[in-house]
């Protein structure tokens, strides 16, 4: 946070994150990433070839890198996050680094210290994790962590009402640029056909709108949510007779990040990573307790 | 392998059944039973002492035998070849004989049929010298036999493994075996033989590099993965493998022809065999079917954390012999456990437990706060994942029903229910239908713990209460039930750590005895409000009713079995229905209830008189009231033929003699005595019938006096024991009375 670079994040940009939760992590330790590189790159290289033994620490087609990022800490007491990458090595560009990056995931806590506190000696509780690339990877990543540090992972959905803070929040948020459009999808329930409907607001009007309706800047209430999203529905169903509230959000996209419904995420903004980090773990916590 | 060793035993009793037509062989087969006879030349009148000398005959000459001597020429190696055969399927072979026949038949001197022969018959009487056969270990690597006999005699040594007398020279050989992997013949065999002796200290990175060698020069072999899988559970940190899910065996059966003559000398040693261990490594559970990553009900194998690191640090992974912890794969055996229960550590994955009694054992003594949180976060995450109460996938179905099924049994094991299943209960219990996992989702609830801080009433009793009101009599028993089990459980949660009152922190705030008493309390009020209108329901159904007596026999004990300052009697809705039953099995249920209800109370008001000081709770005056009414109306009912006179209870029989004469019933205050009580009418009547076989009139007035007193000890002995004890306690000094008075 205090001296977190913008540059070492920047990788993180830009991608679509699928969200897991995790419970903590039993037996982990940063002093060991090196030791799970060795183990973790065999156990992928014997989950592909399954029945074919695997020496572990020679060099496989695929390989493993654990590194930490410490620029992801919402406070002091948070667990400094783990990146794991696979990369594939290709033999013809074997000379000129030709790595060629696979799959990466990503372990963090922001601000998750009500959940971290308390737990005795031996768990690291780092309850937010994110993909990107294919699920076989993370079916095999996944497992090894379950059975090594003996953590479980699931799916992170967020609900509608969840996106509808997350629309709001993002909306009130400054940013630099010239900004896209608040966009926010719908899909409506019970059709033969599925149909979404997408509503994109100008960034301007949404923000004044929202100014309009917050009282306390850097606070924000259920309240003050509900307000913002029935004044836009009203807005809607004046145009196109449509009452969207009787629809289901799945889809929230702003200048900061975008959010889909089923747990996946897409940061566009590094100077609002970390708060954006921060209400996921929050969500992570909660499906977990 | 299995058809030949059926063949052999099929021939075994074929010969026996020839010989059954031959007297002496029968007669020796029953003077010695079990003696399996090979064939009728031994069998004709040979004794013990005859057999053991021409055995020593025969060994001498292999000893001696020198040069090729050909089987169909010679007629002396015939004869004490046949010796050795019939002597070993008999009876089996003498310590000594080993050395002497292994020699022979390793070292090339006789022709192939003839080793195999010798090999073949090669069956322990009791043990096997290991010297014995590190000469045959020696000869094999001379290499004068044939592939074929080198084959056998490793088949040889993996059936009888258990037989040596000590291994240790074997496990030295260790690195001579490894050698014989290059030959492709005997190598499945040496990988099962490996897999045998194999300990951490011999797993060396060399080896494990030759094994891999192995694997890409032949592919993926089962022998090779065991031997495989063996290392990595010994040395994770220097190999990995990863099992298919559907292997069954890893090696094929190697017993031939020994195995079932062995079990045949056995049996007629009538020894009980000792279980042989089987061969597992945790493999993975096949996998029903494909479902989305990490969504499988799967408890996972037992296995032991793939690397310690806190053990080695700073070593390059350093073989740590004296410390060393001892891998659960491994762990099969109550007695393993008690040996190693100072060095076992937890599988890596908690959840696995579940499935293996000997680390419930294990837990149960740990007081380990991360085994109850790596537990809590695993259930909860199946429960939570698997929960979906109308599933149509039918095995879906099937396989959370098993899982809780397997939960409930480590519950009963560990006599402790898991939080992360009393969440689950909460939360599904106010939308559960009542009829998915049905005995199940029961049973967990006879798990809920007592010193939970949770509010019963909204998250279990309102729930359970609407769906009992609304389901089958089978349902509202399912219930009774298992609230009895959780009123049990609780009792003895209570009385088990009311003795080890030392640990101060049990009674923490909301679990002082106060607390305790107020939530068992309202955990009997809860029954004794729903059983009262549950019976309305059904029409006082003696099935039902029999649930609801069972769950206050526990109630009506609790003072005096369990400790509990607590005594709460039935409902009137439960006691008359019950009193008035049209069952003897209820009445008498009732009675005996009644009886243990007296002990109880006049226990305690020992109690207090004696030190009154001391005690914190005392039964309300009310509590007696209550009692003494239920009883004036049951001896009313019962014995003094006074009910509609003396009971003064608001719910209960008192009448008006007007009333009752508008009835027409004759003689309407003996209507419910012992006699003429529904319940009981049956044994009346059979009394009567056998007191005064001609009378066929059914006089019961008869049955006074002497007679009631013979009647009575008539129902004692037709087991109403709790009608026995009821009236023994509660009328004896009115009985005798009515004694003296006839």
């Amino acid at each position: 946070k205090k001296n977190a670079d913008p540059q070492r994040t920047a990788f993180l940009l830009h991608k679509q994150w699928t969200l897991y939760s995790v419970t903590p992590l039993y037996r982990f330790s940063d002093a060991h990433l090196k030791d799970y590189t060795r183990l973790l790159s065999a156990f992928v290289a014997a989950e592909k070839q399954k029945g074919l033994a695997v020496e572990i620490g020679v060099e496989l087609d695929i390989k493993v890198a654990f590194s930490s990022l410490p620029d992801l800490q919402g406070s002091d007491q948070d667990q400094a996050a783990i990146l794991v990458q696979l990369f594939l090595r290709s033999s013809a560009s074997k000379n000129n680094s030709g790595e060629k990056l696979l799959w990466s995931g990503w372990f963090c806590s922001v601000s998750g210290e009500d959940f971290s506190e308390n737990k005795p000696e031996g768990f690291t509780c780092l309850p937010l994790f994110l993909t990107n690339g294919a699920e076989s990877y993370t079916a095999i990543v996944g497992s090894w962590f379950q059975k090594t540090f003996d953590c479980y992972f699931r799916r992170l959905a967020i609900s509608p009402l969840n996106l509808s803070w997350m629309a709001a929040m993002w909306t009130g948020c400054k940013v630099d640029k010239t900004v896209p459009a608040l966009e926010l999808v719908f899909s409506v329930p019970r059709l033969p056909q599925p149909l979404d409907i997408s509503y994109a607001i100008h960034p301007e009007d949404a923000k004044a709108l929202w100014d309009t309706v917050q009282k306390t800047p850097g606070e924000v209430t259920q309240e003050e949510v509900d307000v913002f999203m029935d004044c836009l529905y009203s807005h809607f169903h004046r145009h196109f007779k449509i009452h969207l509230s009787a629809a289901k959000l799945v889809k929230v996209s702003t200048a900061i990040a975008s959010a889909h419904c089923d747990g996946i995420i897409k940061f566009l903004q590094s100077q609002y990573l970390t708060g954006v980090l921060m209400l996921l773990t929050e969500l992570a916590v909660s499906q977990i307790q | 392998m299995q058809r030949r060793e059926s063949s052999k035993t099929k021939q075994i009793r074929q010969v026996l059944h020839e010989n059954q037509t031959d007297l002496s062989a029968y007669l020796k087969r029953t003077t010695e039973p079990g003696k399996h006879v090979q064939n009728n030349q031994s069998s004709h009148g040979q004794t013990n002492d005859s057999l053991q000398d021409s055995l020593e005959h025969a060994l001498s000459y292999f000893e001696k035998i020198q040069g090729s001597v050909s089987l169909k020429k010679s007629s002396i190696l015939q004869k004490h070849l046949t010796t050795v055969e019939s002597i070993a399927l008999q009876r089996g072979l003498p310590p000594e004989a080993f050395g002497v026949l292994l020699k022979v038949s390793l070292s090339g001197r006789l022709a192939d049929t003839v080793n195999t022969r010798l090999l073949k018959s090669l069956i322990p009487a009791l043990v096997i010298p290991e010297a014995s056969v590190v000469l045959a270990i020696s000869l094999l690597c001379v290499g004068k036999c044939s592939g074929n006999v080198q084959v056998l005699f490793l088949r040889w040594l993996i059936t009888v493994f258990d037989f040596l007398d000590r291994k240790k020279e074997i496990h030295a050989l260790y690195g001579f075996f490894f050698s014989f992997l290059q030959d492709d013949k005997m190598c499945p065999f040496v990988c099962h033989l490996l897999y045998l002796i194999t300990r951490k200290e011999n797993v060396k990175p060399f080896r494990v590099r030759r094994l891999l060698d192995l694997q890409s020069k032949m592919g993926m072999q089962p022998h090779l993965q065991a031997l495989l899988s063996l290392y990595r559970l010994y040395c994770p940190e220097l190999v990995t493998i990863v099992l298919p899910g559907n292997r069954k065996a890893f090696f094929k059966n190697p017993e031939g022809p020994w195995k079932a003559a062995i079990n045949a000398i056995k049996q007629s040693k009538q020894e009980n065999s000792p279980v042989p261990l089987p061969l597992s490594l945790g493999m993975a559970q096949p996998r029903s079917r494909k479902r989305k990553w990490n969504t499988q009900l799967t408890i996972p194998a037992t296995s032991a954390n793939q690397v310690n690191f806190k053990e080695n640090r700073g070593k390059c992974f350093g073989l740590s012999s004296t410390n060393e912890t001892f891998p659960v794969e491994q762990l099969k055996t109550f007695s393993q456990l008690l040996r190693n229960i100072h060095r076992l550590e937890f599988p890596s994955q908690m959840g696995s437990v579940l499935t293996n009694p000997l680390l419930l054992h294990y837990i149960n003594c740990m007081k380990d706060e991360s085994v109850h949180l790596r537990l809590y976060y695993w259930m909860g995450h199946i429960l939570q994942e698997e929960c979906s109460w109308y599933v149509a996938d039918k095995q879906q179905h099937e396989e959370f029903k098993d899982f809780l099924e397997t939960v409930y049994r480590s519950e009963c094991f560990l006599q402790e229910g898991f939080s992360s299943c009393e969440e689950f209960l909460y939360k599904s219990l106010p939308v559960w239908d009542g009829f998915c996992c049905r005995s199940q989702i029961l049973r967990l609830v006879s798990w809920i713990p007592l010193n939970s801080f949770s509010e019963m009433k909204s998250h279990v009793y309102d729930p359970l209460a609407q769906l009992f009101f609304t389901s089958s009599l089978y349902f509202k028993c399912s219930v009774i039930e298992s609230l009895k089990e959780l009123l049990q459980n609780w009792l003895i949660w209570h009385a088990s750590h009311l003795e080890s009152e030392l640990d101060p922190p049990v009674h923490s705030l909301n679990t002082t005895l106060c607390g305790l008493v107020d939530k068992v309390a309202e955990l009997v009020h809860f029954v004794g409000w729903i059983s009262t209108i549950g019976l309305h329901m059904e029409d006082n159904s003696s099935f039902f009713l029999y649930f609801i007596l069972d769950f206050y026999e526990t109630v009506c004990d609790m003072y005096l079995l369990h400790n509990l300052p607590l005594l709460i009697l039935p409902p009137a809705g439960v006691f008359y229905p019950a009193l008035l039953s049209m069952d003897s099995v209820n009445l008498n249920q009732l009675c005996y209830i009644m009886y243990r209800y007296r002990t109880n109370l006049v226990a305690a008001k020992e109690n207090e008189q004696s030190k009154k000081k001391i005690l914190q709770f005392k039964f309300s005056s009310q509590t007696y009231q209550e009692y003494n009414q239920y009883i004036t109306a049951m001896v009313g009912c019962l014995w003094t033929s006074s009910a509609f006179q003396k009971d003064t209870h608001p719910q209960g029989l008192g009448m008006d003699d007007e009333l009752l004469k508008t009835t027409t019933v004759q003689e309407y205050k003996h209507s419910f005595n012992i006699v003429h009580h529904p319940a009981m009418m049956g044994y009346a009547v059979l009394f009567v019938k056998q007191a005064w076989p001609d009378d066929k009139t059914f006089n019961f007035s008869l049955i006074k006096g002497k007679k009631w007193n013979w009647y009575l000890e008539y129902l004692y002995a037709q087991g109403l024991n709790g009608l026995k004890v009821f009236i023994e306690s509660s009328v004896s000094r009115v009985s005798q009375a009515s004694h003296s008075k006839a």
